[in-house]
């Protein structure tokens, strides 16, 4: 088993005391996966994915990932999590904006200490990069932006790829070439991918669904 | 005696610089030299030769005090000139130079005054006899019958020297040569004074006796570059006294000149090599290597005897600094005396 | 990984030059002011040290005689008494200090006789040459003695043997004082038992030129003081904006897997790095600064004390090392701060906009508590404690207490002014200018001392300027001064003048001590132009009659405080009671002055002959006389001076003083202006999503940054209304309380409203162009980074 959450619950501060996030939810994702993450706004999809990535950490319940219990990990721990096993996609694009598409692409293989020059001109050129290299994201378009950060993601060759509604910026022919580069992608590396997304259309893509509704598992 | 070599040592640069400056008046750079036969008219010889380079007035005692505690004393006045020839006022080119001490088995005390020439600050008069610097003096109606007093922030002393026998002179009747290239001094001593008064140390005052011994020299050549300090004993053996010097050379060698008096004044100078001095003990004074124990020997007079000080840490912190203090004396004979080293410093 | 992340950090300063330019500017900025001043600083201290060292001024008690004159033989007599004193023999040579000393007997301590090193040692001494700077030997007219240059004696000075000493100054056989070493023998008879007729003076550390150069080094460390402030308030500021710019690379590094510790390492050696490089161009700023001043604060001390300082600067370790510790220490102060809310900021939250700028207002309670605590503590020390540590202390309490007290006062007079808005723009405007209150707090901050230290410096070095004139105008009254060159020609003089003047006033003065003060003692002669022009601060009925009747003296304002002389006392002059009728201001004056008059002067000191001479005429007679003196008469131009010429001169003096202080105020005042720039610029682009809706419901981008400057105009405006009244109590304490205790005298305070008046125009010319750049940024940002704002924003 690749990802196993155990009843998770978080809760934040409110105007009107504690609002409670997620209330136990558990789950597992085998190796090579994919998974739909659905819900109305604020049934809890993006701080379970969140919590997945390391990104917050849960009042109680655990994220296994590899066997390995993240939330036992220190801050240091988390942080080899997110840069060797796993890769996280935000909805706004989170490049370096003083880096050049290049760089940015090679980015997290370089954190991770695992660059690999070919596989990452074979991302970009499957990604329609390759005459973008050497600008910068602010002279990019959104989509273009995206692709930039799913080849980064993916450059680094992750387990796991955690997505935060990955086209949710873009229009939609745009975020239908990313997201069917994204999934040949994925499947071609045998990562697997926890997707947050309001589209039933790109739902039904992933082979699994979960739905939250109120920080429960529907 | 003594602190010369070093002074001789360190004044030349003085004399150098005095060379080359005009405004020291009258007095002329050109000292005058000992001369061999030594002539000396008393008391006239007793004050100062401002023509010579260099000359002290250098008395030491061992004292008891009436528990038979060991004290030694010193009280010296040194002359030093920047030029030959005395001027009144500022422009004097004399220097006076005072060292007093106070040496107790387990303490020693040191203190030290300088002065100009030329202002009546420091000074010698032959007759009546005076020697001073500020407060301190040396002085009496004639060289027998001296009181000899010095003040310092932690110690004083008031004495009255009485002697009881001549004057004696050393080497060629006072012409005393200090190495083989042939550099000499006048020398002569009073080793019979007989001393009482009182020490005032921070402990109280202490009234006690003994003996003294003057010594009188000067000079206006320095020590040969060759030789590097100097070690000298004034011992009193019960049948005589015996001074005798080791002009240190730098290769290991040595140049020693010794005089035996005997107890009517008698004197008997022995030339280089007769008298033999060698360190037995070194001690650490202050992080100084400084032989404290010797093995002295004057083998024509049957004298071989072992020389301690009573206080090895008789370090003189003074500006020119150096090693005085009473010693003991054990083997052939037995007795009391004065040690002085240069040049470990 | 580290590589990487480097990269990354430091890729950001390659795309934004302007940014890393404002950070290691700001710092430079912030370093070159502190070190300017410590180097003015160093140079006049290490000069003094000299001055101190050569002259053991107040180090060693002293024995005096009421004549000035000691007998050489007394000393003597005083050695062979067993007293350790050393002689000294000491007057001016050419204008210039000679002084003479005995090196054989001088205690040790005094400079020139340390045996151990240095070019001044016994046997050089004692030869009798004449030892001083190069620029004082330049000075002097060929001698018969030999010279050498040396660095070891203060400027002006020369140092010499005591006997070439009194040769040189006519005083065979006489010495002006003598040393007492510290340790003296255990047995001695009492000095009065010796020498009756000479008193000894206690060891004085605060005495004579220490203690002048000790009170103006106290002005030289306030602003050093001041300086270091602002500066830190800079570079917080310089370091907060690199934070902020910087956040969102911060927040992906992190969640791509850069470990939170190893990127707090990093950025601190970063910030290591930018430290020491503007660190060391802000030393290098802050030489040529102090290089430029330097001249003139060695013009004021000298023309102020007659205290010398070198005119060359030389590079002090002392310095350049505290400047690059400024930049360092102050970075790694206000990086720590920092690096510690980004070390406990959540991973998620740290990208969120303007978090930190609005945690700055978090710990309002706990600001207010201080700057009531420091406020009370300024009333209280002003109330209860004296000396000039108090009074510092003083000062620096109401200063920091009134810079934090800043942001609470705004925050109430902007909310005020929010309940008071008619308009929807008005209401907006208030509330959002509050809103930016907790960001722009730091350079306000800047500017609210930076301002205080201008009104107040300026308002004591104008009140001292109006004083000192009106001072120069009662002792400068008669219209021409002429000096004679010895007895003869004095009485020469008089004679041809005796048929072409109205009136001739004798000026003769002798030194001695009242009571342990070192004085001068003058003696003029009877005349309307003292009554009507000298003006006492305090005085008996009839002051000025019964001193012309010889009953009495008037003392100075230095003696009367120093030596605690009241108005009735009696001082003892050259051996004589008198009762002190009056009291007068004598304003940069380091030593005590009594007047009595001419009769009495000469029964005291029959030896004394006036060589100098006081003129009253017709002023337009005056260079129709120099010349007929100069031609007629053979007196030579250097020995003749009109009134003018001296008040010119005088003023200059002191005017010299005033530029010192006006260069450092406009250098602060720039620096809190650069902080107010740096501030807007980290705030502008915090903001763009608080701007943004008001754009897009209607406001024009020029209108927003219109509002940005007038905004700016306000808060400077707001911020030079609290500086005046804090810039004031300021200068009361530096008149009242510092000055008093550090120069003796205390100097009527008074304002000067235009000069405040355009110190605001500065302040607000300061903020319009700091906000100018930001604001025109405002105005050319695109719409579509407007809009970007919406579809960003989380």
């Amino acid at each position: 088993m690749l990802l196993s959450v155990s009843d998770l619950t978080k809760t934040y501060p409110g105007p009107d005391g504690q609002i409670t996030v997620l209330d136990g939810v558990s789950m597992t994702m085998d190796a090579g996966e994919t998974l739909a993450l659905t819900g109305e706004s604020g049934s809890g999809k993006s701080t379970l994915l969140h919590l997945v990535g390391g990104l917050d950490q849960p009042d109680s319940g655990r994220v296994d990932i590899e066997g390995v219990d993240i939330g036992a990990l220190d801050d240091g721990g988390r942080a080899a999590i997110r840069r060797d096993q796993v890769g996280v996609i935000f909805q706004q694009f989170n490049l370096i904006p003083s880096l050049t598409v290049a760089s940015n692409i090679a980015f997290q293989a370089r954190l991770a200490g695992r660059e690999d020059a070919a596989w990452s001109a074979d991302l970009s050129d499957r990604m329609g990069l390759t005459a973008q290299l050497t600008k910068y994201p602010e002279q990019l378009s959104g989509g273009q932006q995206q692709r930039v950060a799913i080849a980064r993601t993916l450059a680094a060759r992750p387990k796991l790829v955690l997505a935060d509604e990955p086209t949710g910026n873009l229009d939609e022919a745009t975020a239908d070439t990313v997201m069917t580069l994204m999934l040949d992608l994925v499947t071609e590396t045998q990562a697997a991918l926890l997707m947050v997304t309001h589209s039933e259309r790109l739902a039904a893509r992933m082979a699994r669904r979960l739905h939250l509704r109120a920080g429960r598992v529907a | 005696m003594n602190v010369k070599s070093v002074l001789l040592a360190v004044l030349i640069p003085f004399a150098a610089y005095a060379q080359g400056f005009a405004g020291l008046g009258t007095a002329t750079q050109d000292f005058a030299t000992p001369q061999r036969p030594a002539e000396f008219d008393f008391p006239a010889d007793h004050g100062p030769h401002p023509d010579y380079r260099i000359e002290w007035w250098y008395l030491t005692a061992n004292l008891k005090d009436e528990d038979g505690t060991d004290y030694g004393l010193q009280w010296t006045l040194f002359r030093t000139a920047l030029a030959a020839g005395e001027v009144d006022g500022w422009t004097s080119p004399q220097l006076w130079m005072g060292h007093a001490a106070v040496t107790t088995p387990d303490a020693h005390y040191v203190t030290e005054r300088l002065a100009r020439g030329g202002i009546g600050q420091a000074g010698v008069q032959a007759d009546p006899f005076e020697a001073w610097i500020d407060d301190w003096q040396l002085a009496g109606p004639d060289f027998d019958n001296l009181r000899m007093t010095a003040t310092a922030p932690d110690f004083a002393y008031d004495m009255q020297l009485t002697a009881q026998g001549p004057l004696v002179f050393h080497g060629d009747a006072g012409y005393s040569v200090k190495s083989a290239q042939g550099q000499a001094s006048y020398y002569y001593s009073q080793p019979f004074y007989g001393i009482e008064g009182m020490l005032s140390l921070p402990g109280g005052d202490i009234p006690v006796t003994g003996q003294a011994w003057l010594d009188r020299e000067w000079s206006s050549q320095p020590l040969s570059e060759d030789q590097t300090g100097w070690d000298w004993f004034s011992l009193s053996l019960g049948e005589g006294k015996l001074m005798g010097f080791r002009l240190r050379q730098t290769g290991g060698s040595h140049y020693t000149a010794a005089t035996w008096i005997a107890p009517d004044g008698t004197t008997t100078p022995y030339p280089d090599g007769a008298f033999q001095a060698d360190p037995l003990t070194v001690t650490d004074v202050g992080g100084r290597d400084v032989p404290t124990g010797w093995a002295v020997r004057l083998p024509d007079r049957g004298v071989e005897v072992e020389v301690q000080a009573i206080n090895p840490q008789s370090w003189m912190s003074t500006s020119i600094p150096y090693w005085e203090g009473p010693v003991t004396i054990s083997g052939s004979h037995q007795g009391r005396g004065y040690l002085e080293m240069t040049g470990y410093d | 990984m580290t590589r990487a992340g480097l990269a990354a950090l430091l890729s950001h300063w390659r795309r934004n030059p302007l940014q890393l330019f404002t950070l290691v500017v700001g710092l430079s900025l912030a370093t070159a002011l502190w070190s300017g001043v410590q180097a003015v600083n160093a140079e006049a201290r290490a000069s003094y040290d000299a001055a101190a060292e050569t002259l053991g001024e107040g180090q060693f008690a002293q024995i005096t005689s009421p004549t000035g004159s000691i007998d050489q033989s007394t000393y003597i007599a005083l050695r062979r008494a067993g007293w350790q004193v050393s002689p000294v023999a000491e007057g001016r040579l050419e204008g210039i200090r000679l002084i003479g000393l005995d090196p054989l007997t001088a205690p040790g301590g005094l400079g020139p006789v340390d045996l151990s090193d240095g070019e001044l040692t016994v046997n050089v001494l004692l030869s009798g040459v004449l030892f001083a700077t190069q620029a004082t030997l330049d000075r002097l007219p060929p001698l018969d003695v030999a010279t050498q240059a040396s660095t070891e004696v203060a400027p002006d000075v020369i140092l010499t043997d005591v006997g070439t000493a009194q040769r040189l100054l006519g005083l065979e056989g006489q010495l002006s004082r003598l040393i007492v070493a510290p340790v003296q023998p255990k047995t001695q008879p009492p000095l009065a038992d010796i020498a009756p007729d000479l008193t000894s003076r206690p060891p004085q550390a605060g005495s004579d030129v220490a203690r002048l150069t000790d009170s103006f080094h106290l002005n030289l460390t306030a602003f050093g003081l001041l300086s270091f402030a602002v500066g830190i308030f800079i570079v917080h500021g310089a370091i907060g904006l690199a934070f902020e710019q910087r956040r969102p690379v911060i927040r992906t590094l992190r969640a791509l897997g850069f470990p939170l510790r190893r990127l707090v390492a990093l950025i601190a050696v970063e910030l290591l790095a930018l430290s020491i490089i503007a660190g060391a161009i802000g030393v290098g700023l802050g030489y040529l600064v102090a290089a430029a001043l330097l001249p003139d604060v060695a013009a004021t001390l000298s023309g102020l004390y007659g205290a010398s300082v070198s005119g060359t600067l030389q590079l002090r370790p002392e310095w350049w090392l505290s400047g690059l510790a400024i930049a360092v220490g102050g970075t790694g102060l206000a990086a720590s701060a920092s690096l510690y809310r980004l070390s406990k900021m959540p991973l998620l939250a740290s990208a969120r906009p303007r978090a930190w700028a609005m945690q700055a207002g978090q710990g309002r309670l706990w600001q207010g508590v201080a700057a009531l605590a420091l406020l009370v503590l300024a009333a209280a020390l002003a109330w209860g404690a004296d000396g000039l540590v108090a009074g510092f202390g003083m000062l620096a309490a109401l200063l920091i207490g009134a810079a934090l007290a800043l942001p609470l006062i705004l925050d109430r007079v902007l909310a005020f002014g929010a309940s008071r808005a008619r308009s929807v723009m008005g209401e907006w405007f208030w509330a959002d200018t509050r809103q930016q209150l907790p960001g722009l707090s730091l350079a306000l901050m800047a500017l609210l001392l930076a301002m205080a230290a201008n009104v107040g410096v300026s308002t004591m070095v104008s009140s001292f300027r109006l004083t000192f004139t009106g001072f120069l105008d009662q002792r400068l009254a008669s219209e021409f001064y002429v000096y004679a060159d010895d007895a003869e020609q004095a009485t020469a003089l008089r004679a041809y003048l005796e048929p072409r003047v109205d009136r001739i006033l004798p000026i003769q003065n002798a030194t001695q001590d009242i009571r342990g003060v070192p004085s001068e003692i003058f003696g003029p002669t009877p005349d309307a132009t003292y009554h009507d022009n000298w003006q006492f601060l305090q005085s008996a009925p009839d002051a000025w009659a019964r001193i012309e009747a010889g009953e009495g003296t008037a003392i100075n304002e230095q003696l009367a405080r120093r030596a605690d002389i009241a108005i009735g006392d009696a001082v003892i002059i050259a051996g004589q009671p008198f009762d002190v009728l009056g009291i007068y201001g004598d304003y940069g004056n380091p030593i005590g002055q009594a007047l009595i008059t001419e009769a009495t002067f000469e029964a005291l000191y029959p030896d004394i002959t006036p060589l100098r001479f006081g003129v009253r005429m017709d002023p337009q007679g005056v260079t129709p006389l120099s010349i007929a003196l100069r031609d007629d008469f053979g007196l030579a131009e250097a020995n003749m001076i009109n009134q003018a010429g001296i008040k010119a001169f005088s003023l200059d003096v002191f005017d010299r003083t005033f530029t010192v202080t006006g260069a450092l105020n406009v250098l602060t005042l720039a620096v809190a202006g650069f902080a107010i720039l740096m501030s807007l610029l980290t705030l502008a682009t915090m903001r763009l999503p608080q701007l943004a809706p008001v754009w897009a419901q209607g406001l024009t981008r020029a209108r927003l940054g219109r509002i940005e400057v007038i905004r700016a105009v306000l808060l400077a405006l707001l911020t030079a209304a609290l500086a005046l009244p804090l810039g004031l109590a300021l200068a009361w304490t530096l008149l009242a309380v510092v000055n008093v205790e550090a120069f003796g005298w205390r100097l009527p305070m008074f304002l000067f409203p235009l000069d405040y008046l355009r110190l605001a125009v500065f302040a607000v010319v300061a903020a319009v162009l700091a906000a100018l750049w930001p604001a025109r940024r405002l105005a050319r940002t695109r719409p579509a980074d407007l809009l970007k704002v919406f579809s960003n924003e989380r």
